[in-house]
């Protein structure tokens, strides 16, 4: 995954750019969803699971794969568990009565 | 900056073109990068309402499969077995507590998953800088080493801060505060000596003993941060590690050169920075105030000592009281969670409903254990959530409304937060129960709530009190209430 050469200043462009739409998208969330909406953005953070799988599959040195390995189970316990939570707890907020 | 960026993407769009197969991966890969990072935003834009959410959170899903699949697509993966084995590990942990764990436990769940996610960036963090002394690996920058320091650091503390906060949601620590003299000194002097040996490592990338010790002081510094935090604090710290373990993923994306990684650890930083500041605002308190003030210990106050008396009620007199009422707000807080009473409430809610008693919830941003704990319990319960009301829209509807029925909140309601100057929470924007006709409080005991005050609601001319556990107390009310209607 790792893309060509990118310096600093862009990496930091990136980084502010995403930062800023990210509180401009999250600010309009109602805080009646607060609760899924952070085990959603958690599981999205996993996705340091990209790079962990990089080093699980590259078998560069034995303490790289040992430590890409429970990287990858921590991550995608993060994600298996976050998405799923977060669609459990969705399927509950219902606007009218469902049962007479 | 803007055309240096452009004039960088263009270039290596050129570059691509020209170099046949491996190039073409590249492209896909980016292709696939771009995609999920779309996704990603769409689902946190979805999020924002309940009737697009569940949309929000399949966009989630379908984004992080894709940057999933661009990673195993990567043409410097050799090997999938060890692959499979952590991820067959990730689900077996994952699911089961997605599917089983129960709605009142999702604050644990949610630290612990901070925890897993926050232990994959360190983890990584620290392969890579191992890495670093593979023969033909190249000596890392000096930005590049300072940034995986940070991400280690970040990492690490999330790690075992995560960890003590759930410890803490589970009961398997004490949750009141532990404090000691010096803490905040020590405390500081612990981070400090983390980023001097951060600075050192940046300079020196080769004192490979300096590692260890990097992560050894920041694992430490986790402990010790949460240590003096309490249970009433929970929502403000969980948003601040949310926001921590993005950052992490987000150093370890300019560690990497991985768009994708910068992007989704931002989104997720943001959103952590966010709930942390309503969550501060929703206590008049800072940052810092919440990290090192010790909030929540208990105080000798001299305010203890008189005991006004408090006016009793049973459930038969408070559903006579409700059932006379045109309007009746609810007013849940942690001790709902805890007594698990949600379910009853629900039938308290229909009893009332079916009665034509209007009946609302009012949330305080900081009620329950996590930012919008109370919601989701009551979600669970099936109401529906156009009766879910904030703090804020709620508040001039009090001095209309006959009954207050505050179940297991306590601090969020206390009127000694407008007016007495002297009080710990003086400042914090309260739900006004006070001003409602009449309050019922649900409470096990005259102990003081959370913040250790005494909460001069519960001594008002209005005020009754309905003594035990809330799930209990409720249940009570609502069977006095079904037998009523069915004499009528």
């Amino acid at each position: 995954m790792t893309t060509g050469p990118m310096d600093f200043g862009s990496q930091l462009f990136v980084f502010i750019l995403a930062a800023f739409l990210g509180l401009e998208v999250i600010k309009r969330v109602s805080p009646l969803l607060h609760t899924p909406l952070m085990s959603l953005t958690n599981a999205i953070s996993a996705i340091s699971i990209v790079a962990a799988i990089e080093i699980a599959g590259e078998g560069r040195t034995a303490l790289s794969t040992t430590l890409g390995t429970l990287a990858v189970a921590a991550a995608s316990a993060n994600i298996i568990g976050g998405f799923m939570i977060t669609d459990r707890m969705l399927k509950m907020f219902k606007k009218r009565e469902v049962r007479k | 900056m803007i055309s240096s960026f452009l004039a960088d993407g263009a270039a290596s769009l050129v570059s691509v073109a020209g170099r046949g197969e491996s190039s073409m991966q590249n492209l896909t890969t980016t292709a696939m990068a771009i995609v999920a990072a779309i996704l990603f935003i769409l689902a946190l834009k979805w999020l924002s309402a309940p009737s697009t959410a569940r949309r929000g959170n399949l966009a989630g899903e379908i984004g992080m499969t894709v940057a999933i699949l661009g990673a195993l697509l990567g043409y410097h993966i050799l090997r999938y077995e060890w692959i499979i084995v952590g991820f067959t590990i990730g689900a077996m942990i994952g699911a089961p507590m997605a599917i089983w764990m129960s709605m009142t436990a999702v604050p644990q769940r949610t630290a612990l998953s901070h925890a897993c996610g926050a232990l994959a960036a360190a983890l990584v963090g620290t392969a890579h800088y191992y890495l670093y002394f593979q023969p033909g690996a190249a000596v890392p920058q000096r930005i590049t080493m300072a940034i995986l320091c940070i991400e280690v650091i970040l990492g690490a503390l999330t790690f075992t801060g995560s960890l003590m906060a759930f410890g803490k949601l589970q009961d398997l620590l004490p949750a009141r505060p532990t404090l000691y003299r010096g803490q905040n000194v020590l405390n500081f002097l612990i981070l400090g000596a983390a980023l001097a040996t951060g600075v050192l490592l940046t300079l020196h990338p080769t004192m490979r003993v300096l590692f260890p010790i990097l992560l050894g002081l920041a694992t430490l510094f986790g402990v010790l941060l949460i240590l003096p935090i309490g249970g009433a604090d929970m929502p403000t710290v969980i948003a601040l590690l949310n926001s921590y373990a993005g950052l992490s993923a987000s150093m370890m994306g300019f560690v990497l050169n991985n768009r994708l990684l910068i992007i989704a650890g931002a989104l997720d930083g943001a959103s952590g920075l966010i709930l942390s500041i309503i969550m501060c605002r929703a206590m008049n308190r800072s940052f810092a105030n919440v990290l090192f003030g010790a909030f929540g210990q208990v105080q000798a106050s001299a305010a203890s000592a008189e005991k006004k008396s408090v006016r009793r009620t049973t459930a038969e007199e408070a559903a006579q009281v409700m059932e006379a009422a045109a309007s009746v707000i609810i007013i849940p807080g942690y001790g709902m969670a805890v007594a698990q009473a949600q379910h009853k409430v629900r039938d308290l809610y229909d009893q009332l409903t079916n009665r034509g008693v209007d009946v609302k919830f009012a949330i305080h941003p900081v009620a329950g254990r996590m930012p919008g704990h109370m919601n989701v319990l009551l979600a669970e319960a099936e109401i529906p959530y156009d009766r879910l009301i904030e703090m804020d829209e709620i508040n001039a509807d009090f001095p209309q409304c006959d009954v207050a029925l505050v179940i297991g909140a306590n601090d969020v309601v206390n009127p000694a937060a407008r007016h007495d100057k002297s009080s710990p929470i003086y400042g914090m924007p309260i739900i006004n129960a006070d001003r409602a006709k009449t309050v019922m409080a649900i409470k096990r005991s005259m102990n003081p709530g959370f913040a250790g005050i005494e909460n001069e609601l519960y001594t008002a001319d209005n005020c009754l009190m309905l003594f035990g556990d809330a799930k209990t107390v409720v249940a009570g009310v609502a069977k006095e209430l079904a037998e009523a209607a069915k004499s009528n």
